[in-house]
């Protein structure tokens, strides 16, 4: 880095001008090397200023909490996550969750097939809607937005003929579709089995993601495509294989869901699809693909629930609730767009 | 070209194999558009249903309960919806189509009460009666008549149940209001402070939510009407205020996802929840003792007593009545609970369950 700035000494006759240059380009380089970093500042001011707000709100109780809040959103955005990092975007994570979770609901309370079997039916709807997907994105070489648009629409669809729109309640179910609604203590705080499931799927992903060659041919794709296939990527079997693990995380979303609110619900998850899209904005990902961190998503999930748990706790509308989140998104685009700048 | 075409091949199969899965039991249900049967024979009187969307079960239950009343009348029904909720475009391409068709009578729930109105009068010029269902229009008086729930009475009755529940124990309440979204829109409005006037509280302004100053409220929170919004919103409410004893929620959904956090937070027994809607899984809770007392509503009555008035104005021209007092025709709530309180009418969750729609 050092290196880079001081390559051309500064003309004699501007003083001021390399002072000042090198500060700005240094945090911009900083925040470059560390995505993370940004969205972990933003959620540690919000809980200090929370803190300050409400005495309730550092309670660890509530804590856990906000972590239970995000569990359902977060794991979706983790498989978001994934998808932009291709530089792609998926619309229809919400409708692949609910209808994973109506085939896991319908196959336990209806058809009376063991709790195992039905969840993993639930998985493999998620993974076939996400391989459907992948398809249509690399064989016919649709955008993406526009794949899962229509593909939104048609697992919608399916999902409430499926549910004939009727919710199945949790007592009709099988112990092991609720599990992940279960609480165990720690530290004077009861955390649910879906929280636990969002940080498992975060680490998994996130080593997959740094630590492996499928994780590095992922930011590749997404930095530039065409680089990746000259450099002997198989691109299109790498991007169907992303879609394919998202999809899969959708259907464990789905479990967390019904575990949450021990039923499942057609109406559930219609804004989750631009839920998860925030809270892969809010964690440092860019919009663009290539660059970003899996662990910025949970960070950037923690941050609307913390600010919507500390907004509720201090009084505040919902509507202005919505406020502050929407210009939440906005600075943290802006903020990718100046890190992408050329210096 | 080669290329192109074999594209086009693909993108078809695709969509071929979407729609064979998606035409399970009722093709004519694929596409969210008309529902029409076929073309009526000469002179069927047509009768249009346009409702908000295709996805909630009231709606769905609306457009049954037209099915069966067209049938038995002769009439010929066309049924559109809206692609999701607040989708007016797809309202007003409904009533294009349906002044097209030529029908004597189109029953809508508008997405927006608002924005629909323009359509709406040219629907009126070409000799349609305009019904509106459940929800009203901006203003009122733009659909010749409206079929609807009285939301401030189903807010006002189960708040007035909960009134009696608290004077009968001699506990104080402290009130937590679960409701729809920041729209505010007029259902929400009416259902809310229909309820705490129930209650015995002093609304201020009866068209505004959030204005009122008792301290018996402790809080309020938005739930999009659904489970998990129910679950987080009454989750931080009692974090906010751990002793709440009285919620009102908007909707059954919302309220089973309230009572899901109250039992978090292992305090499932001690706190009464209210609704309002009357579907099956919400009675169900009655009876499981989840909600306390829930106002039904009759979607079913709506649309059949719609379907009705438009066979009658095409018979003779008769325009619809609204009941006494009101600006519209009430379809009738009832309270449902298995506490019954005296001096205030209601069945139980057994009646529920026959009566329940969704």
């Amino acid at each position: 880095m050092t290196a880079v700035h001081e390559a051309p000494p500064a003309p004699p006759g501007e003083p001021d001008a390399p002072e000042k240059q090198p500060l700005r380009r240094r945090v911009r380089e900083v925040l470059h090397a560390n995505p993370v970093l940004g969205p972990a500042a933003v959620l540690l001011l919000s809980v200090v200023v929370f803190s300050v707000g409400s005495d309730r709100f550092l309670d660890p109780t509530n804590i856990s909490l906000i972590v239970q809040q995000v569990a359902v959103v977060g794991v979706l955005a983790l498989g978001q996550t994934l998808i932009i990092l291709t530089a792609g975007i998926d619309l229809s994570v919400g409708a692949i969750m609910v209808l994973s979770s109506i085939v896991m609901a319908k196959l336990s309370a209806e058809a009376g097939l063991p709790g195992p079997v039905a969840l993993l039916a639930g998985f493999a709807t998620g993974l076939f809607c996400g391989l459907v997907n992948g398809f249509l994105v690399t064989r016919l070489k649709l955008p993406p937005f526009i794949v899962t648009l229509g593909s939104l629409n048609v697992f919608f669809a399916l999902n409430l003929w499926l549910s004939g729109s009727a919710t199945v309640r949790g007592s009709d179910m099988s112990p092991w579709l609720l599990v992940m609604g279960e609480t165990f203590p720690v530290l004077g705080a009861r955390f649910t089995l879906g929280s636990v499931v969002l940080l498992l799927t975060c680490l998994v992903l996130a080593y997959a993601l740094r630590q492996t060659g499928w994780g590095r041919h992922v930011y590749a794709i997404g930095d530039d495509r065409e680089a990746a296939r000259l450099s002997g990527i198989r691109v299109d079997r790498m991007l169907l294989s992303v879609y394919a693990v998202a999809g899969l995380v959708y259907g464990l979303a789905a479990w967390v869901l019904i575990g949450r609110i021990s039923a499942a619900s057609p109406q559930a998850g219609i804004d989750d699809n631009l839920n998860s899209i925030t809270a892969v904005v809010l964690g440092g990902t860019s919009l663009f693909g290539g660059r970003g961190a899996i662990v910025g998503t949970l960070v950037g999930a923690l941050i609307v629930g913390v600010f919507r748990n500390g907004l509720t706790l201090v009084g505040v509308d919902a509507l202005w609730q919505n406020f502050a989140v929407g210009i939440l998104v906005i600075v943290a685009v802006s903020i990718d767009q100046w890190i992408r700048k050329p210096a | 070209m080669r290329r192109s075409s074999r594209t086009t091949v693909a993108v078809m199969a695709a969509a071929g194999l979407f729609l064979v899965a998606a035409c399970g039991d009722d093709a004519s249900e694929a596409g969210g558009g008309s529902t029409g049967g076929a073309a009526g024979g000469d002179g069927d009187v047509i009768v249009g249903l346009v409702t908000k969307t295709d996805t909630n079960p009231f709606f769905v239950k609306m457009k049954e309960g037209a099915e069966a009343k067209a049938e038995e009348l002769g009439l010929e029904l066309q049924a559109y919806a809206g692609a999701q909720d607040g989708d007016n475009e797809g309202q007003v391409e409904a009533i294009e189509n349906l002044i097209a068709a030529g029908a004597s009578g189109i029953l809508i729930t508008p997405n927006d009460s608002e924005a629909i109105v323009p359509s709406i009068e040219k629907a009126r010029d070409a000799g349609i009666l305009v019904i509106a269902l459940d929800t009203q229009l901006e203003p009122p008086d733009a659909a010749d008549a409206t079929f609807a729930t009285d939301n401030f009475r189903a807010g006002e009755l189960v708040g007035e149940w909960a009134a009696a529940q608290f004077e009968a124990s001699g506990e104080e309440a402290k009130i937590a209001t679960l409701d729809l979204n920041a729209n505010g829109v007029s259902v929400d409005v009416q259902r809310n402070q229909g309820f705490l006037t129930g209650f015995g509280i002093d609304v201020a302004d009866p068209e505004t939510m959030g204005d009122e100053d008792d301290p018996r409220i402790v809080g309020s929170d938005v739930t999009d009407g659904a489970e998990e919004g129910g679950r987080t919103a009454m989750e931080n409410l009692l974090q906010a205020d751990p002793d709440i004893n009285l919620v009102y929620t908007i909707n059954e959904p919302a309220a089973a996802g309230a009572y899901e956090a109250l039992k978090a937070a292992g305090r499932e027994g001690e706190v009464t929840i209210v609704s309002i809607d009357g579907g099956c899984p919400g009675v169900d809770n009655v009876a499981a003792g989840v909600i306390g007392a829930t106002s039904m509503q009759f979607p079913l009555d709506m649309a059949g007593l719609g379907v009705e008035a438009v066979a009658k104005y095409a018979e003779d021209g008769t325009l619809p009545e609204p009941t006494e007092g009101l600006d519209f025709v009430d379809t009738g709530v009832t309270l449902v609970t298995d506490e019954a309180v005296d001096g205030i009418e209601s069945e139980d969750s057994a009646w529920g369950s026959e009566n329940c729609w969704g």
